[in-house]
């Protein structure tokens, strides 16, 4: 094989664009939390943009590459080291046979992506090569990687070294970050005070965060309207007959700590939801690491289409940038 | 019932059949999410039933959010009645309550727990209004149950006591959700039991354990070769308490690839089973057990 995993870093998965379709079963679509930088990865390496590469959390990964192959960086700021000399990330760069890439430490967001030419192959398992570890699905067995675990790489791409995705066209989340949010689902269920307060109010990234969702702390507990609790809900003002729960919505179970659901997201449960992280504010969640400021910002679908079709426009920026590099 | 419409974010409507759960509401879900799926509506990607809901994901992209929501208005007038019979399946799902690994793990999370001197099975028994244990099992299996949604974690199926309300079993969730749940436990919280998939989080009661794996992602699993997910919203489940050396023996048998779990072909009228819920039922174990 063509790529040994030395250390595993700290939960590091193989991940493409996701496994859309099976939410109904339960199936979450996983693939990279930050998609962007997946995509740019990808790009930067000549792979298709959907290629599957791996996810590292906080930590990279020591790798040993037994065949050439060229590589690239994204997300995180998460320096990588070829034989301990380190490389600038969002830059392609050439890891020879024999070499080892390693990290150095995280110095801003959550998430590196790496992309090898060629892209990791595991076996597509329901359309992606995605991990979903909670189902055991999908991935490198399922899991995370370990020790010892020898990762197939598919033919090569058309690969180039030296490739860079401009500075300015990097995408990572603000201080304090800022995610714009539809409100909507069962925000009827709170007052309006209640409402105004979980706008303003600043909270923070709880240690509870990972792929399947991210909880927040340190703000006012929701006021709940006064109601006779349908039958099958629950005894809970929080809790609904248990129903879906979309990418990006934010529950908030017994009032006290919203949490929003991401790409390994829970298909439905019990707990009222206030509203939805909006489709273009999603990639920054995976960049956020515990104890991150944040506030969630009141937008309508019209600054939710827009915001969705700027994030469009700043890829296909990328795409030509890395074209002509 | 009122359909309440929201959106999702920018890539999601979602539906309110009814606030509260009944066997309609259900009904008019799951006739609903089959409209969506027939109407081939470009721009929808995911369709989602639940208990008293539903939800639809699409791309922004491709169909305007406001035009989304038009189509499904459209069709939710279009079915002005929803379907009230169904060709579906009724399956016999083997249980052993009491079991010693829920146990041992429902004593370890008894501090989040309503009533820690008691078991889970024991407090649900009581609060709602059963002499023993026994009777509890004897009631929550002498029903079938509406598998009403699947999901939470992958495959993992919501099931709905078919019986009138008054006698519908109700238990609270756990005050804070335990960390841990043995896989193929079988559990109950608001009015809906579920069987755990997969081993992790959950606030559910939990009463016992199935020898029946549900969710086998490798499809190894001689009745989950050709899908790794073995239910789906409509299927019919009927418990079969089992003791321990029936739950070792189907343990033993599906790691040998020879379990095969007993599933009937079966229409179900939901106002044929209003009518007479106690004569229905008894018409639909005939339908499990006929030879």
């Amino acid at each position: 094989m063509p790529i040994r995993v030395v250390a595993p870093g700290l939960a590091t998965t193989v991940q493409d664009l996701g496994r859309p379709g099976y939410y109904h079963l339960g199936i979450p679509i996983s693939g990279a939390m930050d998609r962007f930088a997946m995509r740019c990865a990808n790009l930067l390496v000549g792979n298709d943009e959907g290629a599957a590469g791996l996810e590292c959390v906080f930590m990279g990964p020591e790798l040993e590459f037994r065949s050439e192959a060229v590589v690239a960086v994204t997300g995180a700021e998460l320096a990588p080291k070829v034989d301990g000399d380190e490389r600038p990330t969002w830059t392609s760069f050439r890891v020879k046979a024999g070499q080892i890439l390693s990290f150095g430490f995280l110095k801003s967001g959550a998430r590196a992506y790496v992309a090898i030419s060629g892209g990791i192959d595991v076996p597509v398992v329901l359309g992606s090569r995605s991990t979903y570890p909670l189902g055991a699905l999908g991935g490198f067995e399922g899991r995370s990687l370990a020790a010892g675990d020898e990762l197939a790489v598919g033919g090569a791409g058309r690969s180039g070294e030296g490739r860079t995705v401009p500075e300015s066209l990097r995408r990572m989340p603000g201080k304090p970050a800022e995610l714009r949010v539809l409100p909507g689902l069962y925000w009827h269920r709170i007052t309006a005070a209640s409402g105004r307060d979980f706008f303003a109010d600043t909270w923070k990234v709880a240690p509870e965060a990972d792929r399947i969702g991210y909880r927040f702390r340190g703000g006012r507990p929701l006021v709940f309207v006064p109601r006779k609790q349908p039958f099958g809900a629950g005894s809970d003002p929080s809790n609904i007959v248990d129903a879906c729960y979309p990418y990006g919505s934010i529950q908030v179970p017994g009032g006290t700590e919203p949490i929003v659901l991401h790409r390994d997201a829970v298909s439905g449960g019990g707990y009222m939801m206030v509203g939805t992280v909006i489709s273009a504010d999603m990639d920054l969640i995976g960049q956020m690491q515990p104890h991150t400021e944040a506030r969630f910002v009141e937008v309508d679908m019209a600054t939710a289409l827009k915001a969705r079709h700027d994030r469009a426009a700043l890829l296909n920026k990328v795409r030509a940038a890395v074209s002509t590099t | 019932m009122s359909t309440r419409y929201s959106f999702g974010g920018d890539e999601h409507v979602f539906v309110e059949v009814d606030e509260e759960m009944s066997l309609e509401a259900f009904f008019k879900s799951l006739s609903l999410t089959n409209a969506v799926r027939a109407s081939s509506i470009r721009g929808v990607t995911e369709v989602c039933p639940a208990n008293a809901s539903f939800q639809v994901k699409f791309d922004p992209d491709v169909i305007a959010p406001d035009d989304m929501l038009t189509e499904l208005k459209r069709l939710e007038a279009a079915a002005a009645k929803a379907e009230s019979r169904i060709r579906t399946r009724i399956i016999e799902i083997p249980v052993f309550f009491r079991d010693p690994w829920t146990t041992e793990t429902l004593m370890r999370f008894r501090e989040r727990h309503q009533d820690p001197k008691s078991t889970d099975i024991e407090y649900a028994a009581r609060i709602n209004g059963y002499d023993s244990v026994d009777a509890f099992i004897a009631a929550f299996t002498g029903s079938p149950w509406f598998v009403s949604m699947v999901g939470f974690v992958a495959g993992l199926p919501f099931l709905y006591q078919m019986v009138e309300r008054e006698r519908q079993i109700e238990v609270p969730k756990y005050l804070r959700p335990r960390t841990d749940t043995p896989k193929l436990t079988v559990g109950f919280g608001g009015c809906f039991g579920c069987i755990y998939s997969v081993r992790g989080a959950g606030g559910y009661q939990m009463f016992g354990i199935t020898p029946m794996p549900i969710y086998d992602p490798k499809q190894e699993i001689s009745y989950l070769r050709d899908f790794m997910v073995f239910f789906k919203p409509g299927d019919i489940v009927k418990w079969k308490a089992i003791a321990r050396e029936e739950y070792d023996a189907a343990v033993a048998e599906v790691e040998a690839g020879r379990f095969s779990p007993l599933i009937r072909e079966v229409t179900f009228d939901l106002d044929e089973f209003h009518r007479d819920v106690d004569g229905y039922n008894r018409k639909l174990d005939e339908v499990l057990h006929a030879h």
